[in-house]
């Protein structure tokens, strides 16, 4: 099925709200197309392209609900998906978090997520984007690796209190990995847009190009604690770590780095260094999200954490209800807020440090501090007096984000961002931090 | 990468992973021959815009997981996916295309999509692709050997176990716990212009928990996993049988069926124990490994780097290469491990989650070596790989995660095998002077070639003289792969071997998940480095 426009997304919508005989029904609607194309070995290899949509109908008898979805649009189907959720509904034992659904609510004007240029993307526009990522490798001597996707796609939901939703949103990624033909050298770059006018596969390429051939045969230093500056590649995996845990139920349950002595919580305390702010905006131009969720409610300017102060969790609409909290959603977008210094000005004002490019494999160690461990990755470079010296090998890290950003040094430039971990983009700065633990080496390239 | 823990099922909302199936729902869909006509049209469809190979692979994949907490049932969800892929070599190159919607017409359409993106993307192959000789079957079938179709069982039976095993936790003193019972049902038909016409019906069942345990005074938690496996079996995995146990002091522990009633109760008990449990001192020990925790080193550090995929780069942008290099291979002498390893590749053996009968691409699936005494002696291939290796023949390691992925080299089953000599875990701790016992999964990472590994646990125990002497905690070993296997000393004997495995292995791009199996009798390896991961914040 194509991309449906608003209002005939609400037809639709409208028509299967129509066979509903529950308490209360909700429906999401979605879909899209996916395509790809893979290439290694200075070579393409796999690519594809996928299309679906899917109707999923909630119904509810009480405190009872019943999920079930469908892929076909025909009238006869669009009946039975809702007989079969009501059936659902019936048959489930009852839920006492169960949370009715919302009314009509108000969301901030749509901000540019769809973007046609990047909705018109071919066979042909990906192969000759690789086919210029594969002359700069081939030029150079290095051999690449390398991953471009593109998606379109819709969504909208409606329920029985009289709650619509509608909006749409393009994505282009690009990674790419360059090593050099002995191995012994390996760079990366990756990218992600809602706008492929602002993806540059080119110049991508060329950083990981540099950052292959300058990384070749690095020097072994011992593993402990180093000054370091995170490029926001890795800066990203470390600090997704602390939104991904800042759900309020946990936080009060005491399960969580959030959760203090005696039931209480960090909320409103000021955890980490004053100059770090995070929070999330959905119409913010350089990215935009969707300004609701899948529940129906907003997406709005949050301030997670304002100043060093552990300002706002989120919060589901049953826990919302028993803290007499406002029910936050998760958000789908982050920023971090940075300051103005480039990357080059870091490293500049660096005595003695390590440039990490980026970091991989991360994994919570405790999630009581937060602790984490991963490594080094695809560029990894010792400086001196201002300036790169050498490459080093590679390191195991173990570090919580949180001990990290209150070893601050100092904050570049926000910029947008791909997690090389869970995929989320984010607007993040390089960042300097002393005191950064190392506690192994790795001989991985 | 093994990704996503219980964790990443407790997603706030109502996410899914496909669409909820209704309860009146027939859980097989077996018309093979309906299949083969729509699978025929997409074969003829891709051979007249010039496909010189088609495969095609109608999918029906069914999830059901059952998420409670303590007294609540938070979620019960059916999910279905329904569709299809087709991929082809055209020009000299593959090409891919899914889609869900099942008249001829779009069928046929998306196999013109495949074709059409083939000979775009030719221009930039450097050779074209060699695929190894495969004989067509014909029309056969395959199903995992299930005793009791989970997907038949009432929900309410199900819900019933949990709240149960629930409260067993809460009685024995836990602050939360969570339950999971998960269950997958593929049912997939592939077809290729190689003449096979092959139905298969798999099926797979994890149950697990987490206990958590919280000190109010000092503001710590502890938690407790289960210690169950995700296999390939039906319901009968949580009908537990008293000859399926391992019962030791510390903990009983499971092979071919589960009691989630007395793991949980365990539990509970050893959650408490943690909270008092000693933090360990750094340093070097002789680390007594149950496959509860092995399996995950023996997953990243051998079954990965044996992917011949990651070997020749095909992976180097993501998951990354290996350190297992085709010069290791050749010289016939790379000394992998002691000669105590020997390590199996496998899709075959019942019970686990590799098995079927024949793979993605329509190869009838085997075991073969690829550690012998010690010695790296094979990878792991799938058929535009065979030649690479001098072989005649795939391995069969060919599996794609839906309908809607292409296939790609996945991981077979890759095991450890036991020890000759009889020996048991206990026989193994007596001859340790300063070790710890580790059972149990936890944290994990590796390095993108696989070098440098750190794991955690869920359960240590301090060896002094060869006897336990007490709990410890803040534990995680870190090594470096040919070291850690070639300090392996010991091997317990096959009445000890028993599979853990992952349902979410991650790989490729874009991301596709694969379930695998590792077997392993409980082992030893000597003088391993031992970090204390307790931080303060």
């Amino acid at each position: 099925m194509p991309i449906l426009t608003k209002d005939e997304a609400e037809t639709l919508l409208k028509k299967v709200l129509s066979y509903s005989k529950a308490d209360e029904c909700e429906i999401n609607l979605s879909g899209g197309d996916n395509a790809n194309i893979r290439y290694a070995r200075n070579s393409v290899s796999t690519s594809g392209a996928t299309s679906q949509s899917t109707l999923q109908v909630a119904s509810a008898f009480g405190k009872k609900l019943g999920i079930a979805t469908i892929n076909e649009f025909d009238d006869a189907s669009l009946e039975k998906v809702v007989r079969r959720a009501e059936e659902l509904a019936r048959l489930a034992p009852e839920n006492p978090e169960y949370v009715p659904f919302l009314g009509p609510q108000q969301y901030q004007p749509a901000s540019k997520t769809f973007v046609d240029a990047t909705a018109a993307m071919d066979p042909k526009m990906r192969a000759d984007a690789v086919e210029k990522s594969l002359k700069i490798a081939k030029d150079n001597k290095l051999i690449a690796a390398g991953f471009m996707e593109n998606s379109a796609g819709y969504s909208a939901m409606i329920n029985s209190h009289g709650l619509f939703a509608y909006s749409t949103a393009t994505n282009v990624n690009f990674n790419v990995t360059l090593r050099t033909e002995d191995g012994k050298g390996s760079g990366y770059a990756s990218k992600g847009y809602n706008d492929v006018s602002k993806l540059d596969v080119e110049a991508a390429t060329r950083i990981a190009a540099q950052k292959a051939a300058n990384s070749a045969n690095a020097r072994a230093l011992e593993p402990g604690k180093y000054t370091v500056i995170l490029e926001p590649e890795a800066a990203i995996v470390l600090l997704e770590n602390i939104f991904f845990n800042m759900d309020a139920r946990s936080a009060d349950e005491g399960r969580s780095f959030m959760s203090k002595p005696g039931g209480k919580t960090k909320k409103g305390e000021k955890l980490v260094d004053e100059r770090i702010t995070i929070y999330s905006d959905p119409s913010n131009p350089e990215l935009p999200t969707r300004s609701w969720n899948g529940d129906g409610m907003p997406q709005e300017k949050v301030y997670w954490i304002n100043k060093g102060i552990m300002q706002n969790l989120y919060y589901s609409r049953y826990w919302a209800q028993q803290k007499n909290e406002k029910a936050i959603a998760f958000p789908d977008g982050v920023i971090v807020a940075g300051g103005t210094s480039s990357l080059e000005d870091l490293i500049k004002s660096t005595e003695k440090g390590i440039l990490v490019s980026r970091l991989w494999y991360i994994r919570s160690v405790d999630p009581q501090t937060l602790l984490v461990t991963g490594l080094t990755r695809d560029g990894t470079f010792y400086i001196e007096n201002g300036q790169i010296k050498f490459p080093v090998k590679n390191f195991r890290f173990n570090e919580s984000p949180i001990i990290m950003l209150n070893n601050l040094e100092a904050l570049g430039k926000s910029e947008r961002t791909v997690s090389g971990e869970s995929g989320i983009h984010a607007l993040v700065p390089p960042m300097k931090i002393r005191d950064f633990t190392f506690t192994s080496l790795s001989d991985a390239v | 990468m093994a990704g996503m823990g219980l964790g990443s099922l407790m997603i706030p909302g109502r996410a899914l992973l496909g669409n909820p199936l209704p309860l009146d729902a027939p859980w097989y869909y077996g018309d093979p021959a309906a299949k083969k006509l729509l699978a025929d049209v997409a074969l003829n469809a891709a051979r007249s815009k010039g496909a010189t190979y088609t495969d095609v692979r109608i999918g029906r994949y069914l999830n059901q997981f059952v998420v409670t907490r303590e007294k609540n049932v938070e979620n019960v969800v059916n999910t279905e996916s329904y569709g299809i892929g087709i991929r082809v070599l055209a020009n000299g190159g593959w090409g891919f295309a899914a889609t869900d919607r099942m008249d001829k017409d779009s069928i046929a359409k998306t196999a013109e999509l495949a074709v059409a993106i083939a000979k775009e993307n030719s221009r930039l192959l450097s050779e074209p692709v060699q695929l190894a000789p495969q004989k067509g079957y014909g029309e056969v079938s395959w199903k995992t050997p299930i005793k009791k179709n989970a997907f038949e069982v009432p929900i309410k039976e199900k819900v019933d176990l949990l709240l149960s095993v629930n409260d067993a936790a809460m009685q024995g003193g836990a602050n939360y716990m969570n339950s999971i019972l998960f269950f997958v049902n593929e049912q997939k038909y592939f077809a290729s212009t190689d003449g096979s016409y092959i139905d298969q019906d798999i099926h797979r069942i994890w149950p697990t928990f987490t206990i958590t345990k919280i000190d109010e005074k000092s503001g710590k938690f502890e938690t407790r996993n289960a210690l169950s496996a995700p296999v390939g079996r039906g319901y009968e995995y949580v009908i537990p049988q008293a000859a399926d146990k391992i019962k030791l002091p510390q903990a009983t522990l499971y092979r071919d069926s589960y009691d989630m009633m007395e793991d949980a109760r365990e539990g509970a008990k050893q959650v408490a124990e943690k909270m008092n449990a000693r933090s360990v001192e750094p340093g070097k020990y002789d680390l007594v490994i149950d496959p509860t925790n092995l399996f995950l080193t023996i997953h990243e550090s051998v079954g990965h780097p044996s992917e011949l995929d990651r070997v020749l780069g095909y992976e180097a942008n993501f998951a990354g290469t290996s350190f297992l290099t085709l010069d290791k291979w050749k010289s016939g002498n790379f000394n992998f491990g002691s000669k105590n390893v020997n390590i199996k590749a496998d899709k075959t053996e019942v019970g686990t989650l590799g098995a079927v009968g024949y793979d993605d691409e329509g190869v009838q699936t085997k075991q073969w070596d690829i550690i012998k005494n010690g010695i790296l002696v094979n990878y792991q291939v799938i058929r535009d790989q065979a030649h690479i290796l001098g072989l005649k023949e795939s391995q069969g390691c060919c599996y794609a995660d839906n309908w809607s992925s292409v296939q790609f080299q996945r991981m077979p089953n890759v095991s450890l095998q036991p020890g000759a000599a009889k020996m048991s875990p206990q026989d193994i701790i007596k001859n340790v002077k300063k070790g710890i016992y580790i059972i149990g999964e936890s944290s994990y990472s590796i390095d993108q070639q696989r070098y440098n590994f750190q794991f955690s646990g869920q359960l240590f125990y301090e060896i002094k003289d060869g006897k336990i002497v007490g709990m410890l905690k803040d534990v995680a070993y870190q090594a470096n792969t040919q070291e850690f296997w070639n300090a392996c000393s010991a091997v317990a004997d096959k009445s000890d071997y028993r599979t853990g495995g992952s349902f979410f292995d991650g790989k490729g791009q874009p991301g596709q998940i694969s379930a695998v199996s590792h077997g392993a009798s409980t082992a030893r390896f000597d003088g391993i480095n031992v970090i204390n991961t307790a931080r303060k914040i």
